[in-house]
């Protein structure tokens, strides 16, 4: 076995044994719901219950509900696309990049950070769904053959490669949190007692007996997906960010867009991933595995991808004057001054700005300030779309047809829904699936347990 | 070497060209290109030490050693750019003072180049507004302040990192670790900024008109990957000669992985840039690769491209050939001649135009900077235990098995 270095702090804490492991997890799955979940699921439901009434209505009566209008073409509903495709950018890096890396503070935290990318991006498919107006013929969209009709789709459309992109990054995605999950569905059906839930997990876990042979390939295919999904990583975002810049509209088209954006993109999956498990640990009394390290390690990535963002928002400020280019320079100009300024200077507090406190180690290994930031990023870069997309067409090359753009109730009503249908899906992952990857971290148990770098220290 | 310093003297005396443009032409390539791998050298020491890598610990002293180049190649950029400052060669248009000033006063021999319309002046037919607009950012004592302050963060840097890893040879000490770990941070501060304004200064502003936000990120993936290309078969030399025993597998593997990553992000980046501007097709920004694809660097600027993203591709997608020598050495030795040719078709296009002309001067020269490169490397190396005693994360690098 690697003797792991002696100055690195251990990753479990406390005195655990592989059994404490599955106690741990398993635990909350068999006993009764805690009343904080309840609460917090029926909020959670409500607000969801709310959020599809929101799209049902829009469907029913066209997208004239949203308050877009001639010259603000798009907006929320880009803007929601965007920031949720974004957050679900976390849980691939963690599994895949970091897997790649051998980093295994990720044993933690991939589990609860690949179900969270899962469900922010069915909630970022929504979007474009609905946006289309007729949502009926939305297979229309795949290259079907022409049986359907004239129509096929135009390949020269970032659009069109937005779709491939996503659904290829949602089933990658999608297969490789489940491989992971086969071995601890088995592990959970094992402890059950009551006939209908060992069924139902017996299911689930696709008959793993746990020989040498399942191991063996579990293995092998964790590290091709890896290898297939950390391109995909970079894929997702960069297409989403030529949807704005393959066009010539200046704000829009820049040529570091689509790095940027998936710096941005790891950025707030991270803050989200920090939002979501903080409570999680506290609730589910995880505490021994999620423990002040991991949260600096997550904090130290977000100090890094937000500072990328940071050179990066300073780099196209910088150019927008360099270029010389009468329309580029005012697009900024009119970003940083213009009616929407508010909106640029949340994003730069929120995106660049605050994370340079997580500079103080005080500060990144606070809990409490960790959360505040965490969602103050997710504030920040809802902000950094809406400012891209908002103020760099609300004033397009004809003064006349200037405009804004002010929220209608739809609008907001379906953003705070998928807030709602989120929370709901992570609530109930939270309590009917192994929130940890329970069988990957024994692995580590004896090269990172406290206890036993305690014994390795003294001999 | 040998070869370098007659290709030096040679190709000057012989270079026909005004001002000797082709000889200063290539000076820039190789100096840049050249500087580049010793900065990114002092990024990925700096950046392991971030991370707190270990498999890499046992590594460090051959990033010391490539970094320890620094001051040389720091020498040639400031020697190019001093002359091109007095004007002994026109690489960087900008640097020519008469471009700034709408009209001029012409008294017999001498032109006064003025801002305003007063009495008798005329307009200057040089002058080039788009230029002029960005006067505030070529003014040359902000472009010297500028230069300096890299160069000058660089050395200081590249010294006290030196300096501390051997005072840890001596000395055991967990404090000096962690020193390295908070100077490191702080260099990647540093450099995340100066990276791509360097390259700005340096290249960029070659194509004087042209302009692209990615073109920093660019700069920065394909020195970090000629970086890894380079140690990558200094390593792979070196241990055939019995140095690094403690290097296995595992390691070279690791090391095959970087370059192969990198190669990935350098052609990401590449299609990035190259896809949004040809889509867009606009005029301000088109300009660049016109000028690289219709005219005579339209091959060598395609099979660029293409060796240095499919070959390593192809070749060392699979496990087993990133621990072959056999696949990996061709590998290396295409893509380091092709992440020089990146830079030549930076420098070149902008400053030959379509009078270039390809012989032995160029081939020599980038022998004979091989030659000083390799020279200065292993000097370095030489100076210092290969293995550094005393890092505290070397069990587990020397440990690595996977």
């Amino acid at each position: 076995m690697q003797r792991e270095a002696a100055i690195r702090e251990p990753l479990i804490l406390g005195n655990k044994s592989y059994k404490d492991i599955t106690d741990d997890v398993v635990g909350p799955i068999q006993g009764p719901a805690p009343i904080g979940w309840k609460i917090m699921i029926t909020i959670s439901a409500i607000i969801a219950v709310y959020g599809v009434g929101s799209i049902l209505y829009l469907l029913g009566t066209g997208i004239g509900v949203w308050g877009l209008n001639k010259t603000v073409g798009w907006s929320w509903d880009i803007t929601n696309f965007v920031w949720w495709v974004g957050i679900g950018h976390a849980g691939t890096l963690i599994s895949a990049v970091l897997l790649l890396f051998r980093q295994k503070w990720r044993m933690a935290i991939n589990r609860s950070a690949e179900a969270m990318t899962i469900f922010a991006v069915i909630m970022a498919a929504t979007f474009p769904g609905i946006h289309m107006g007729r949502i009926w013929v939305s297979y229309w969209v795949l290259p079907l053959p022409n049986q359907f009709g004239s129509l096929w789709v135009n390949f020269n459309s970032p659009l069109l490669w937005d779709v491939f992109a996503i659904s290829t990054y949602f089933s990658v995605s999608l297969v490789f949190w489940y491989i992971g999950l086969i071995p601890d569905f088995a592990t959970i059906r094992d402890r059950m007692v009551k006939p209908l839930p060992k069924k139902i997990y017996g299911i689930l876990a696709f008959g793993w007996s746990g020989r040498a042979k399942h191991w063996t390939r579990f293995e092998e295919v964790s590290l091709v997906l890896a290898g297939i999904a950390t391109p995909l990583v970079f894929s997702v975002h960069s297409i989403v960010s030529m949807d704005f810049a393959t066009s010539v509209i200046p704000g829009w088209h820049t040529t570091i867009f689509p790095p940027y954006f998936v710096s941005g993109a790891v950025f707030s999956g991270f803050a989200m991933v920090q939002t979501l498990l903080l409570i999680m640990r506290k609730g589910m009394k995880l505490e021994n595995y999620i423990h002040v390290k991991h949260v600096e390690y997550m904090n130290i990535v977000i100090i890094v991808t937000g500072s990328i963002v940071g050179v990066a928002y300073l780099t196209e400020l910088f150019i927008s004057w360099y270029s010389g280019v009468e329309y580029e320079s005012y697009a900024f100009i009119n970003r940083f001054s213009g009616p929407y300024s508010w909106s640029y200077w949340i994003m730069m507090t929120c995106n660049v700005i605050s994370p340079q406190l997580f500079w103080f180690k005080k500060i990144r290994r606070s809990l409490i300030a960790t959360f505040i930031l965490s969602i103050v990023v997710n504030i920040g870069m809802w902000f950094e779309r809406y400012v891209i997309i908002v103020t760099s067409i609300h004033r397009d090359y004809n003064p006349s047809s200037w405009g804004e753009f002010h929220p209608s109730s739809m609008d907001l009503g379906i953003f705070i829904g998928t807030l709602g249908i989120f929370f709901t899906l992570f609530l109930g992952f939270a309590r009917f699936f192994p929130v940890l990857a329970l069988n990957e971290l024994k692995t580590i148990l004896k090269s990172s347990g406290e206890a036993y770098k305690k014994q390795h220290d003294n001999h | 070497m040998g070869i370098g310093v007659v290709a030096l003297i040679g190709g000057y005396l012989t270079d026909g060209t005004e001002h000797h443009q082709r000889w200063w032409a290539n000076l820039l390539v190789n100096g840049f290109f050249w500087f580049s791998i010793s900065l990114a050298a002092l990024f990925f020491y700096a950046l392991n030490y971030a991370v707190e890598a270990a498999w890499s610990a046992i590594l460090k002293r051959v990033w010391e050693a490539i970094f320890k180049f620094l001051p040389i190649g720091a020498g040639v950029m400031l020697f190019i750019l001093l002359a091109g400052q007095f004007h002994a060669h026109h690489l960087y248009h900008w640097m020519d003072s008469s471009l700034y000033h709408e009209y001029m006063v012409v008294e017999g021999e001498h032109v006064n180049y003025v801002d305003t319309m007063e009495a008798g002046a005329v307009a200057n037919p040089n002058y080039d507004h788009l230029i002029a607009h960005k006067g505030a950012y070529f003014a040359p004592a902000f472009y010297w302040f500028r230069t300096i302050a890299y160069i000058a963060t660089f050395l200081i840097f590249a010294t006290l990192f030196r300096r501390w890893s051997l005072q840890e040879d001596a000395q055991p000490s967990l404090d000096l670790h962690y020193k390295q770990f908070r100077r490191s941070a702080l260099f990647l501060v540093f450099f995340a900024v100066f990276s791509s304004t360097l390259s700005w200064d340096w290249l960029m502003s070659i194509d004087t008109h042209w302009f692209s936000t990615l073109y920093g990120w660019y700069v920065f993936s394909g020195m970090w990957v000629s970086l890894l290309i380079f140690a990558n078969v200094l390593l792979i030399w070196l241990r055939s000669k019995g140095y690094f025993a403690e290097v296995n597998e595992s390691h070279m593997h690791d090391i095959s992985k970087w370059m192969f990553a990198i190669s990935m992000l350098w052609s990401y980046l590449w299609v990035s840039q190259f896809l949004l501007i040809w889509y867009s097709n606009i005029p301000e920004e088109v300009t660049y690769y016109t000028q690289r694809f219709f005219t005579d660097y339209k091959w060598p600027f395609i099979i660029t491209f293409f060796v240095n993203f499919a070959v390593p591709f192809y070749m060392l997608v699979a496990r087993d050939a990133k621990r072959n020598v056999k696949f990996v050495l061709p590998v290396a030795f295409l893509i380091f001649v092709g992440h020089f040719a990146d830079v030549y078709l930076m420098v070149i296009p902008g400053t030959m135009f379509d009078h270039n002309v390809f012989g032995l001067f160029e081939v020599g020269l980038f022998l004979g900077f091989l030659g000083l490169f390799i020279n200065r490397v292993l000097t370095a190396l030489s100076k210092a235990p290969l293995i550094p005693v005393n890092h505290p994360m070397l069990q587990e690098s020397k440990d690595l098995h996977h």
